[in-house]
């Protein structure tokens, strides 16, 4: 990741930071940053469309997240416990929720 | 001023909308407030339901409630969604602007309606908030400072429990209130919100949130616990699965009374009417055109209850969002949303209620492709043109002790029907529209229970739109087939039957060439013309043509066994796949697509693969020996 450093971040910090696209059934954490990245990948809408959905679903930074269910097929798509709400997505379309994860 | 304008009781009922997110209970509060006062209908130029209820308050004030499709956000994604900021923000062509917004949260779930009340807040109308499920928000032990966050939002607060009509009262006072003193016409500074606005507007959120609302101290375990199994990846998608095996049985089952009743219903009318005089053209119109046919649509009456049925329960208990992420991967891989996995079960029973139900879907290639592939889904009026033909050409054989050949063959012909629904869309997702569909991103709701009245309402409300719709595109068709089949009418002393001489007649035998070659004889080329209406049609009208008449079907089996050959009776079967022949369906897509165009696309799609495996099924079949 290339987001400048803040001050939090050169803390020394417990967990992993992860993207939501690749966290694993269990992983919890808190939500550090919600980016606009073209990833290459189609999503069928452009990568700024693509951050202010996940933002109007309440991916946004200090959020705590868990990742809760995942399907049987490829572990995709995966349920997050967001707060309070459960959300469903693909993995393909949450490479931009940045993920620091608690520490094990 | 003038005495009326003086008078206390305004003579122009004053307009809410309803506004809240998804899964709020904001149905039901729409129903609490209206009851049986509602109306449904659609919004000019666009297919997006208008669903409008009046009520009158205590002190005699008519007001109109409008309930607005549920959004997260003004900032619209889906038809409906841009209904819904276009009747707040007041752009809606032929609806006046809300006098006040009515706002619906679920007491439970806030943080996100926060958000979107500070977006409302920002158009300027005056807003009511009614925070719903409130009872359950108690029992969480959930505290909210009401009167610290009506203040902070600048907009009365009342806390409701719609499904026992508790808090209705004084959300009506409440919204009275308001209205008693209006301000003057608002001035919108509401505009779409970029992606560092929305996460301010989160930051102002999560910032009510703290200040007004304590945590639960007993926060709703249970829907995970239920999530670990209804969701787990084998354990969830075997309960899917037997859940559908359920509802196909309670459909098919379930309805043959009803319909066997209703079917007969018809029938008797239809004969009474035949029996009364004056004999002629306008009682033939009557009994063969109008009572058959608006008979020959409900009949499907009866399963459709039982199929909504099912689908409102689901729905309302929050298991309809669980059973699009449990097919999400599978649908995908054939370039399909895992939302259109109703419609498309919708479409089992009927294409008509599945088209219609395509709204769910955000984006509008992935709704086409749904719309497109609903009628490949085999639906219940090619039950008894299957039934007819397996049963006169398919030998009844036992194969390995205990399946039944006849029973193999119908359960191929749903097999085709879905396999090539997967295998068109995605050619349409490779050719057409290139790029995989839109973000699946959806909220699983909380597990409710149904509430029994709001699932009767919404059942109602459903069974009567079919009901409209079907009866009004139907009829006038009904009464053009009836005229092909009986114009010109048969010489005196001719031989044969009548639908022989007609236009239907010479339009069959027009065409019997070209069918030639999928094996079809000229018998079945008429049936055809009049089964344009509706595919069961075909059975009656291969009875009018082999002259068996009334609606033995034993007999008609038995005399399609004599004159078709095995070869001529899988082609038709195999044509009845794909045959786009339901004039109610593509009527449906015209209106629901508001163009021309998909139902034409559609019609010739269809036609072509319908044609084309009918070729392979009679070739392969001659060649084999069975011509």
């Amino acid at each position: 990741m290339n987001a400048p450093l803040s001050p939090a971040d050169l803390e020394p910090q417990p967990g992993l930071r992860v993207r939501l696209r690749d966290a694993r059934l269990g992983d919890r954490g808190v939500i550090v940053d919600v980016q606009a990245e073209a990833d290459g990948l189609d999503h069928g809408v452009d990568a700024d469309e693509l951050q202010r959905r996940l933002l109007e679903f309440g991916f946004v930074e200090g959020a705590r997240i868990e990742v809760i269910h995942e399907g049987g097929i490829g572990h995709d798509p995966i349920a997050v416990k967001l707060d309070d709400m459960r959300i469903a997505l693909r993995r393909r379309d949450a490479g931009d929720v940045m993920i620091q994860l608690d520490a094990a | 001023m003038t005495a009326a304008l003086a008078s206390p009781v305004p003579l122009t009922p004053a307009r809410i909308a309803l506004v809240g997110n998804p899964n709020c209970g904001k149905t039901a509060l729409f129903n609490a407030l209206t009851g049986a006062r509602q109306k449904v209908a659609n919004y000019a130029g666009v297919t997006v339901e208008r669903k409008e209820g009046t009520l009158t308050t205590a002190s005699g004030r008519r007001v109109q409630i409008l309930d607005l499709p549920g959004t997260y956000s003004l900032r619209a994604r889906s038809p409906d969604e841009a209904v819904t900021r276009d009747a707040v923000l007041g752009r809606l062509a032929g609806e006046s602007p809300p006098d006040v917004v009515v706002c619906v949260a679920d007491a439970t779930n806030l943080r996100l309606v926060l958000r979107l009340i500070l977006e409302l807040k920002a158009v300027g109308r005056p807003l009511v908030l009614a925070l719903n499920m409130y009872d359950i928000a108690l029992r969480q032990g959930l505290k909210i400072d009401l009167e610290g966050l009506s203040k902070e939002i600048g907009a009365p607060i009342v806390t409701t429990v719609a499904t026992r009509r508790r808090g209705i009262e004084e959300l009506i006072a409440k919204v009275e209130a308001v209205l008693a003193d209006l301000p003057p016409a608002p001035v919108s500074a509401w505009q779409e919100l970029d992606a560092a606005q929305t996460k301010a507007a989160h930051r102002r959120a999560q910032g009510l949130m703290r200040a007004y609302v304590r945590p639960p101290e007993h926060p709703d375990t249970l829907t995970g616990r239920i999530d670990s199994v209804l969701l787990h990846p084998i354990w969830g998608m075997g309960l899917l699965l037997a859940l559908l095996f359920v509802m196909f049985q309670a459909v098919f089952t379930g309805a043959a009374p009803a319909m066997d009743l209703i079917d007969q219903g018809f029938g008797q009318l239809a004969a009474m009417v035949s029996a009364s005089p004056p004999e002629g053209l306008l009682r033939g119109l009557v009994a063969d055109g109008v009572i058959a046919g608006v008979g020959s649509v409900l009949v499907f009456l009866p399963q459709i209850l039982i199929l909504f049925l099912f689908i409102i329960m689901l729905e309302d208990s929050g298991y309809m969002a669980r059973a699009a992420f449990l097919m999400d991967k599978i649908m995908g891989g054939a370039g399909l949303h895992g939302r259109a996995f109703i419609p498309l079960l919708s479409s089992f029973a009927c294409a008509i209620p599945g088209i219609m139900s395509t709204r769910v879907i955000d984006n509008r290639r992935d709704r086409l492709t749904t719309i497109l592939i609903a009628p490949l889904m085999t639906c219940s009026a090619r039950i008894p043109v299957y039934t007819l033909i397996i049963g006169a050409v398919v030998p009844q054989k036992t194969l390995w002790g205990f399946i039944s050949l006849q029973g193999l063959v119908m359960f191929g012909l749903y097999a085709a029907g879905i396999f090539s629904a997967l295998g068109v869309s995605y050619v349409m997702r490779r050719v057409f529209w290139r790029g995989v569909s839109e973000p699946f991103m959806m909220e699983l709701p909380t597990y409710k229970a149904p509430d029994p009245v709001n699932v009767l309402r919404s059942l109602w409300m459903r069974g009567k739109i079919f009901v409209q719709r079907a009866g009004r595109v139907i009829l006038p068709l009904m009464i053009v087939v009836w005229f092909l089949s009986t114009f010109p009418s048969a010489p005196v002393g001719a031989s044969g039957p009548g639908i022989n001489y007609s236009f239907a007649g010479m339009i069959g035998h027009a065409l019997a060439p070209i069918f030639a070659p999928i094996g079809f004889n000229w018998q079945m080329t008429v049936a055809l013309i009049p089964g344009m209406a509706a595919r069961e049609v075909a059975v009656a009208a291969l009875g009018t043509v082999y002259a068996v008449g009334g609606s033995a079907a034993t007999s008609l089996a038995a005399t399609l066994h004599q004159s078709w050959s095995l070869a001529s009776g899988l082609a038709f079967l195999a044509w009845y796949v794909f045959a786009p022949q339901c004039v109610a369906t593509l009527a449906v897509v015209r209106r629901e697509t508001n163009s021309w165009r998909w139902p034409i696309i559609m019609f010739a799609y269809m036609l072509a693969l319908a044609y084309g495996a009918a070729f392979i099924v009679y070739q392969t079949a001659v060649a084999l020996g069975a011509g």
